[in-house]
């Protein structure tokens, strides 16, 4: 017929709508059912994969997979190739800053000869974009920002058990029970404060002490910041959701102040707007490098397992769907190399978790830190914790 | 004949709602329910109408004005203004909410300026009213722009005719002028309406928790995908409402110009007198606030990086892989919005309205909610266009195409149906009366559609982060990279980089319509 000019030109939607049809067709099944079509390709290491496929309608795999054939033909030269994993690159997916790990990433792939294409992104995003694409997702490696996105990976069934060797470098309370993901930087809780203002016998033994009257007026948080909402998480983990409700409460009525993020938290402290601030312990080294000198200010460490010494992780999980485990496991040893370990040490300001290698002078080591008795990769009620804060009126 | 590509188009928008009932639904009625029906759903719901219904208002009250000075007065210097006045469109909200807080924040450069004056506390800008006002600030020229296409593509006679009939100037503008004008303003409303909806970047940082704000939230929260489909679901419903609300106030009236095509002369222009100056005083806020400030705090940020010693990085890859796929995006767009616009306009009905008002809910959605649906059916069912630039664009398309539909929609009703069937009649093809007739006649309308999908897609964030190829960046990717740790020098460079080329397709966006 006429304007058949229109019916090329979306061609995208023409074999998007052919997809639609065949999903459709398969029913609601198909996410899982659909392994066949495009992904075996890459000759995947990892064997026990099969998820759940319940092997029920199939005609309805066949279905699909003529749906994703004829995606494939219809995209007509160039299309397929840069979807699969070829063998020898690695695909990452980031949810740590490209600022942050980029040059670090690019002295494995000059050392290893290892291709690595990475696709960064926020790590919650991410996630869940790796659930989307189940059995086919291009990534071979994830590398979170924290310990509860592994974890929720770790839930799904889609990260595969990490080799010993690895696991074995980082202490237990850093990596995943069953060794599924391991952390290679830790970030501690601590209260910076203002040295002119304070002195460290001053401050209190335990974060929940701050609901004390006399730090009326002195005290600055950050409640939007993620790493203050998991030390709250943490602390209605350990010691329950009243107890939390109670510290929240309390500090509220010391009228803090309240800040966009960490690093405005610390600037507040070093200017003398406030005299402590509930932070993570690397803006002090950042604001020191920035302003290239002493700032008046110091982090407090509490001790003796205290909720406020939270050691979180940012770490790496591999997909059991990874078509380059090997390479995968390489990238994970570099990063828990000296090396790699030195640069998050002095590059980024955050704790090295394997043996013998130097932190920031003015950190107290880890193995100094009792922290609090929580599975890090379980503290994902991020919901309940913002419905606290809301409740208290600290949101 | 138009129908097989304008159902095409529609199963496209019909993917991310195939995704989020799949979603929801993943865990049984008893889940959906649960969220959908408990109270903080609710209070949600009303806060992002009220969100919505604050910002609409406010667009329209700045925007019209603005266009009926730019386009209809002697007002000084009024094609600059023109221009000025459209360009916020091009600021990021996620750029614009941060300089917001950075200026009128607890902390920030205006409550530092004050102090020394006695001023302690400055009104609270989180919640409500900074997020309606970044919303406002950053989305009016949807309106201003639709509405000064159609005050310069209307036919003049009408307004001659109430003058000459003795009709005054406020009464002719009220009564003569301003129902002409419905179309244009319900459309660009519409426009920002939902663009308040779907907007993320301006409401995380004013934190304001709208449907947007929450559904990130959801995925934050347990990583589960399933409350989150169904809030966005519930947002679906929402969006529903207002395009029946917008079907309502559309009304039925059509205005054809009563020649055939190129407007063979201005509307008459006002004469403002005294006025000037407080116009030029209203044009002068307005782009203070929405441009100029922003651009100065960004050249502050700038300059004060380079000052300690930031290497000064400007990213022309990333900007040309900006304009190569925004270009991409506003070809598809436009090509895909014509058969739901000339259905819409040339056949009506039912089917017609039901295709056009589908390819709003794409726009509706915040940008991860899209974004996850075409990484489900992209990577499950089109694993060869999965990670390429093809899914990417298609995303794009999939996202904006409102903006292209309403702007050839608007197009198509002021060209007159006769002067295609005159066509037909001396023989011409329905394929051929579309090339050589109807769109060079409705070519503004297309072009402007593509124009603002151009730049929409300039800025767009979670889509390009998920679906661009590996290793893909963009200026938006950029921008984030260095935001998201606080990097605001770093941030700088980009984002004026984004603005700078965002400006020349606004320029002839703005001048084309000069030139009719």
């Amino acid at each position: 017929m006429s304007y058949r000019f229109l019916h090329r030109l979306p061609s995208a939607s023409i074999i998007l709508l052919v997809v639609l049809a065949a999903f459709l067709a398969a029913g609601c099944g198909g996410q899982e059912e659909q392994s066949g079509g495009g992904s075996a390709s890459g000759g995947s290491t990892s064997s026990g994969e099969t998820t759940s496929s319940g092997g029920s309608a199939s005609g309805g795999e066949t279905t699909v997979s003529g749906g994703s054939a004829s995606g494939g033909g219809s995209a007509s030269g160039g299309g397929s190739a840069s979807g699969e994993a070829s063998g020898e690159g690695l695909v990452v997916y980031s949810g740590r800053n490209e600022e942050l790990v980029g040059p670090i990433i690019e002295r494995f792939e000059e050392q290893s000869g290892v291709d690595v294409e990475v696709r960064y992104g926020d790590t919650a995003e991410l996630a869940a974009t790796i659930l989307e694409e189940g059995q086919n997702s291009p990534a071979d490696v994830f590398f979170s920002q924290d310990a509860g996105a592994l974890g929720a990976l770790t839930n799904e069934g889609i990260l595969s058990p990490l080799p010993e060797e690895a696991l074995s470098q980082v202490e237990e309370r850093f990596r995943d029970p069953n060794g599924e993901w391991v952390g290679v930087s830790g970030r501690a809780r601590v209260a910076a404060y203002n040295t002119e203002a304070l002195s460290e016998a001053d401050l209190p033994g335990s974060i929940l002490e701050f609901t004390d009257p006399q730090w009326s007026g002195r005290i600055g948080w950050a409640p939007t910041n993620g790493s203050f909402q998991a030390f709250v998480t943490a602390l209605r983990v350990i010691e329950g959701e009243d107890a939390a409700r109670e510290w929240l409460e309390g500090v509220q009525a010391n009228d803090p102040r309240r800040y966009d993020n960490n690093l405005a938290v610390l600037e507040g402290v070093t200017s003398g707007e406030i005299e402590v601030g509930f932070v993570n312990h690397y803006y002090l080294f950042q604001l020191q490098e920035e302003s290239g000198g002493n700032v008046p200010a110091a982090n407090y460490f509490f001790q003796n397992g205290d909720p406020g010494s939270l050691v979180n992780v940012a770490g790496i999980g591999i997909l059991n769907t990874a078509d380059n485990t090997p390479a995968a496991e390489e990238f994970l040893q570099f990063m828990l190399s000296e090396e790699a370990q030195s640069y998050f040490a002095n590059e980024t300001f955050e704790y090295p978790l394997i043996e013998g290698v130097p932190i920031n002078e003015g950190l107290v080591p880890l193995s100094e830190i009792q922290t609090p008795d929580v599975d890090l990769g379980n503290l994902d009620d991020l919901e309940g914790t913002l419905d606290l804060l809301r409740e208290t009126g600290v949101l | 004949m138009v129908l097989v590509p304008a159902l095409l188009v529609a199963a496209a928008m019909a993917l991310p709602l195939a995704y989020l009932v799949l979603r929801s639904l993943e865990n049984g009625w008893g889940e959906f329910f649960e969220v959908a029906l408990r109270g903080k759903t609710f209070a949600v719901l009303l806060r992002s109408v009220a969100l919505a219904t604050v910002v609409t208002a406010a667009s329209v009250v700045v925007a019209v004005p603005l266009a009926w000075l730019t386009a209809r007065t002697d007002l000084p210097g009024r094609r600059a203004w023109a221009v000025l006045a459209a360009l916020p469109l091009v600021v990021p909200s996620y750029v614009g909410g941060l300089v917001l807080v950075s200026m009128f924040g607890p902390r920030g450069f205006f409550q530092g300026a004050l102090a020394p004056l006695g001023v302690e506390r400055l009104p609270e800008i989180y919640g409500l009213p900074g997020a309606a006002l970044a919303l406002t600030l950053f989305s009016y020229p949807y309106v201003f722009l639709t509405v000064r296409g159609a005050l310069r593509g209307m036919d003049p006679a009408l307004e001659e005719a109430a003058r000459s009939l003795g009709s005054g100037g406020w009464a002719t503008f009220f009564r003569v002028t301003l129902p002409q004008l419905r179309p244009a303003i319900v459309a660009g409303a519409l426009l920002v309406a939902l663009y308040a909806l779907s907007d993320f970047g301006a409401v995380s940082l004013l934190q304001f928790d709208s449907f947007s704000r929450e559904i990130y939230t959801q995925y934050r929260s347990a990583f589960d995908r399933t409350p989150a489909a169904i809030l966005a679901l519930m947002l679906v419903a929402l969006t529903a409402a207002i395009l029946a609300l917008e079907a309502r106030t559309r009304g039925r009236a059509r205005y054809h110009q009563s020649f055939s095509g190129r407007h063979p002369r201005g509307g008459t222009v006002v004469t403002l007198g005294r006025w000037r100056w407080p116009a030029v005083l209203l044009c002068g806020t307005v782009v203070l606030l929405a441009l100029v400030l922003p651009v100065g705090v960004l050249v502050f940020w700038l300059t004060r990086g380079v000052a300690a010693g930031e290497p000064l990085r400007l990213l022309w890859g990333a900007a040309f892989n900006s304009v190569y796929v925004s270009a991409l995006a506003a070809g598809v767009a436009a090509l895909g919005a014509l058969p739901v616009a000339i259905l819409a306009v040339r056949f009506g009905g039912r089917l017609a309205s039901f295709v056009e008002r589908l390819s709003y809910l794409g726009y509706a959605l915040p940008g991860i909610v899209l974004a996850l649906a075409l990484v489900f059916f992209g990577s499950n069912f089109a694993p060869g266009l999965y990670g390429t630039l093809v899914l990417l664009v298609f995303a794009y398309a999939v996202h904006f195409l409102p903006q292209a539909v309403g702007a050839t929609r608007a197009a198509l009703l002021q060209v007159r149906p006769s002067v295609e069937e005159a066509a037909r009649g001396l023989g011409r093809s329905p394929l051929e009366v579309l090339r050589t007739v109807t769109a060079p006649l409705a070519s503004s309308g297309i072009l402007a559609g593509a124009a603002l999908v151009f730049l929409t897609t300039m800025k767009e964030l979670p889509a390009t982060l998920l679906l661009a190829p590996l290793g893909f960046d963009t200026l938006a990717t950029s921008i984030w990279t260095a935001t998201s740790e606080a990097f605001y020098a770093r941030a700088a460079a980009p984002a004026l980089l984004l603005i700078a080329v965002s400006v020349l397709p606004m320029y002839l966006l703005v001048v084309r319509e000069r030139a009719r």
